[in-house]
């Protein structure tokens, strides 16, 4: 059960609620930054960041990084054909 | 899609697939390798992958769809709950076709229950504010990525005193079901594919001890082509290195020790019951969440009296074996006959995720010749003339 | 879905945003000029006003000016054109009703045109009934007039005759439109799915999804946002061109309810060919294509209408192509893949990665997931 997909926090709705706009490759929904939101992250923080979102809560934050090392990771294998 | 499309690159398919090809003649046994989650299931399907891996690289399509394992008690008593008197009753799109022994959801909404569905339980509890005199209950199900959408929900239906809302809660935990399938005699599995959004809420930690304790590799996987591709190399790699270990190929969204804030919501808000019905598997012990006694006040199973009785599938449903891995769909006897997505007999046909509903809507076994679909074209780089191929 | 309850009051000011899609400039009375009530389907005086007042001030046509119980229309006229006439109707029902990129008045008259377009048939003249719930605005049943007006003329059809009736509040969803339509076609060039041969090409005239995903979006229950406007437009130039291009098109459907999965897998069952369509060649704007990905929807699923799929060919596949191209709303025309002898008759799509899966028929109205 897990459709979730990736997108991008792009405003703050409302701090209190711990809502953000994420726009999900042109589609913008309000979601909920609960899952996200420490002392030591406020929502702030969340703006401009890449998050993946399931069911209207973002679930986990994208490391961006990370996911271009998954990208180029074929690249570094030498397998012959 | 950003993050998404790159990873469906044509290119790189091909490259994984030609890694794969290569340790498999390595390992130079048939293996076979279970994704757990229906959301990896629908993009092995979706994509075609099976027909891209060695023949000697089998996959088999777990248990991860809850909306497939709810067990029709459940269902006929969500149906009650819809149509208690002024009910808005708000659901996940996914659940509306699934049958109990009274019809579906959707049969309900026709014959006048108030029937909604939802993206997100937030806008089910944004209902119960602009409806504050009628009762509003979510459905609540899913596995541990849907559970936390769900605690944050009833918190903030808490903060607010939203007396109108409850959630009628159905949420199961994945790694019973794991435990349940490895204790099955009979199941020849060689290592799993993790469900990558479950793990984004419960970490890659509490896999160690099903890897210690049935030395059955386990890689943490994404949901889209390269990531599917890369956990079956990654379980290949294990397998031909003889290790046995967690590893995460997830790791742009998965943390070993998971989302705390999401973790500590679930503490807070749920707790595990004894047993829980699993449709197809049976009653599993620790397997399914309750809203704990703080929050009892948005438990709907407690503030209404529902039927709650057991009602038993269709004899000749072997879905609990398809859910196992023992039983391929198109090797059931009612599959495509008595059984197909518009009148589903069993759990695997009710949802898209589920297999038997992903074979028959591909096409896979279906009414071609089994298997021969995703078979026929095992080298990815190499395009067949499609024409010469169909005319056989 | 919730299409049950929505205040009846809260379309009769749609958002703006909503209304510079299709809001002809033609004079706009104030906004309490009323409501629908039994006496306007009385057929007494109230009746007669509304006609008169709203139908035969916006449509304008003599036929329909005579206030005859039906319209008499020149038969020369029919066959100077051709020697079969062609006679279709099609019935309305949307929610919301206006959304972006038009709305249920567009809607009733391009629909029809379209589904006598894709038989080879030039549209003519049309019907309209109209089942109205009481309470309804009467300023709302104005705009809708209007719109369709406007889609009448864009389209080069006139409205000659038509009906209203009142259901009691609560009977009915504010307003469902019918219309019928008749045109001619020529007896020599007859399109249909029947005609399906291995070799030919299909083809589409632009991206899937965009009206199924706007409808849905502007549904509001989702709370999604996105700039995905309905496809809604007539394609009875198209079709014509398209004919005109290649003089033995096979078939052709727009593609609407289902979406193009369901054209294609009726093709496929009524001419008992396969149909093989490439993923890669399929085209879906990036919206769309988001917004499926978010719902867990196949944009092949959605329904459209303005979208035409047609089978030429294989021969003929890059003269009509360029034909379609040359009109605004062909502009985006593609080739998506070709007709194969096979059995089972089945939709085959390859993928990017060179496997294949089938294309079933849609189940029901697609339902977001989250799954």
């Amino acid at each position: 059960m897990c459709l979730a997909v990736p997108g991008q926090v792009v405003a703050i709705v409302d701090g209190d609620q711990q809502l953000a706009t994420v726009d999900l490759s042109g589609v913008r929904r309000s979601v909920s930054l609960a899952c996200l939101v420490t002392p030591d992250r406020p929502i702030e923080q969340w703006v401009g960041r890449w998050v993946v979102v399931h069911a209207g809560f973002a679930l986990e934050e994208l490391d961006v990084a990370a996911a271009t090392e998954t990208l180029t990771w074929i690249d570094r294998l030498t397998t012959p054909a | 899609m950003k993050f998404v499309t790159e990873f469906r690159d044509p290119a790189s398919v091909a490259g994984w697939v030609r890694e794969i090809a290569h340790l498999a003649q390595r390992l130079d046994r048939p293996v076979a390798l279970m994704e757990v989650c229906g959301g990896q299931t629908h993009t092995i399907f979706k994509h075609g992958l099976e027909a891209l891996l060695p023949e000697t690289v089998e996959l088999i399509h777990g248990p991860g769809c809850p909306v497939c394992i709810m067990p029709r008690g459940r269902i006929d008593d969500a149906i009650a709950l819809a149509e208690q008197p002024g009910m808005i009753f708000a659901t996940f799109g996914d659940a509306l076709r699934v049958p109990g022994a009274r019809g579906s959801l959707m049969q309900a909404k026709a014959r006048g229950a108030d029937v909604r569905v939802v993206y997100s339980p937030l806008d089910a509890l944004t209902l119960a504010q602009t409806h504050p005199d009628r009762p509003v209950v979510f459905f609540g199900l899913g596995f541990e990525t849907t559970a936390p959408a769900v605690a944050m929900t009833i918190l903030a239906a808490a903060r607010a005193q939203q007396a109108n809302f409850s959630v009628f809660c159905n949420h199961v935990l994945v790694v019973p079901a794991l435990e349940f399938l490895l204790q099955a005699s009979g199941l020849r599995l060689d290592g799993f594919i993790g469900p990558g959004h479950v793990s984004a809420v419960i970490g890659t930690d509490p896999y160690q001890a099903v890897v210690d304790r049935y030395q059955k590799p386990v890689v943490v996987g994404g949901f889209e082509p390269i990531d599917l591709l890369q956990s079956i190399w990654m379980l290949l790699l294990q397998l031909v290195e003889g290790r046995c270990a967690v590893e995460n190929q997830y790791h742009r969204l998965v943390k070993p020790e998971g989302n705390s804030p999401a973790l500590a919501a679930l503490a807070q808000v749920f707790t595990v019951r004894e047993q829980f019905e699993w449709r197809g598997l049976g009653s599993l012990p620790r397997s399914g969440l309750a809203i704990a006694p703080a929050f009892a006040a948005f438990d709907a199973e407690q503030r209404y009296c529902l039927p709650s009785q057991a009602s038993e599938d269709s004899p000749v449903c072997q879905c609990g074996l398809i859910l196992q891995g023992k039983l391929k769909p198109w090797e059931c006897s009612a599959f495509g006959r008595g059984c197909t997505p518009d009148h589903p007999l069993g759990a695997c046909m009710v949802s898209s995720e589920g297999a038997c509903a992903a074979y028959y809507k591909y096409g896979h076994g279906g009414p071609r010749s089994p298997m021969a679909a995703p078979r026929r074209f095992a080298e990815a780089s190499a395009r067949p003339p499609l024409q010469s191929e169909l005319a056989r | 879905m919730a299409s049950s309850n929505h205040p009846s009051d809260s379309l009769a000011t749609p958002p703006s945003n909503v209304l510079e899609f299709q809001q002809p400039q033609h004079r706009t009375r104030s906004s309490d000029e009323g409501y629908i009530t039994l006496a306007h389907g009385s057929g007494g005086r109230a009746t007669h006003n509304l006609i008169t007042d709203i139908f035969l001030e916006t449509f304008r046509s003599d036929a329909l000016n005579a206030l005859d119980d039906s319209a008499r229309l020149d038969l020369a006229l029919f066959m100077a054109r051709g020697d079969r006439l062609a006679f279709t109707t099609d019935s309305f029902v949307v929610d919301p009703l206006f959304f972006p990129g038009g709305d249920i008045g567009s809607l009733a008259i391009n629909g029809t045109v379209n589904d006598l377009a894709v038989t080879g048939a030039q549209p003519l003249y049309l019907s309209c009934g109209f089942i109205l719930e009481e309470g309804t605005p009467i300023a709302l049943l104005r705009r809708i007039a209007q719109s369709m007006k406007l889609a009448a003329d864009t389209a080069r059809v006139k409205v000659v005759a038509g009906d209203t009736k009142v259901v009691p509040r609560g009977k009915g969803d504010q307003i469902y439109i019918n219309t019928a339509g008749v045109g001619v076609a020529r007896s020599n060039q007859v399109p249909g799915p029947r005609y399906l041969q291995p070799g030919d090409a299909i083809l589409l005239s632009g991206p899937m999804g965009d009206h199924g995903t706007a409808i849905l979006l502007a549904r509001g229950d989702l709370a999604l946002e996105a700039d995905i406007t309905s496809d809604c437009q007539p394609l009875h130039d198209l079709a014509a061109a398209l004919c005109e291009a290649c003089p033995t098109v096979r078939a052709m459907r727009d593609a609407t309810r289902g979406g193009v999965a369901a054209v294609l897998n009726e093709f496929a069952q009524t001419s008992r060919v396969s149909m093989v369509i490439e993923e890669a060649a399929l085209p879906v704007r990036p919206p769309v294509a988001a917004a499926c990905e978010v719902l867990g929807l196949d944009p092949l699923h959605m329904a459209n209408e303005g979208l035409l799929v047609a089978v030429v060919p294989g021969e003929f596949a890059a003269r009509a192509l360029m034909a379609m191209q040359m009109l605004p709303e062909g502009r985006e025309a593609c080739l998506v893949g070709h007709v194969t002898k096979a059995d089972p008759p089945v939709v085959i799509l390859q993928t990017r990665f060179g496997s294949e899966r089938i294309i079933e028929w849609p189940m029901g109205d697609p339902l977001p997931r989250i799954c």
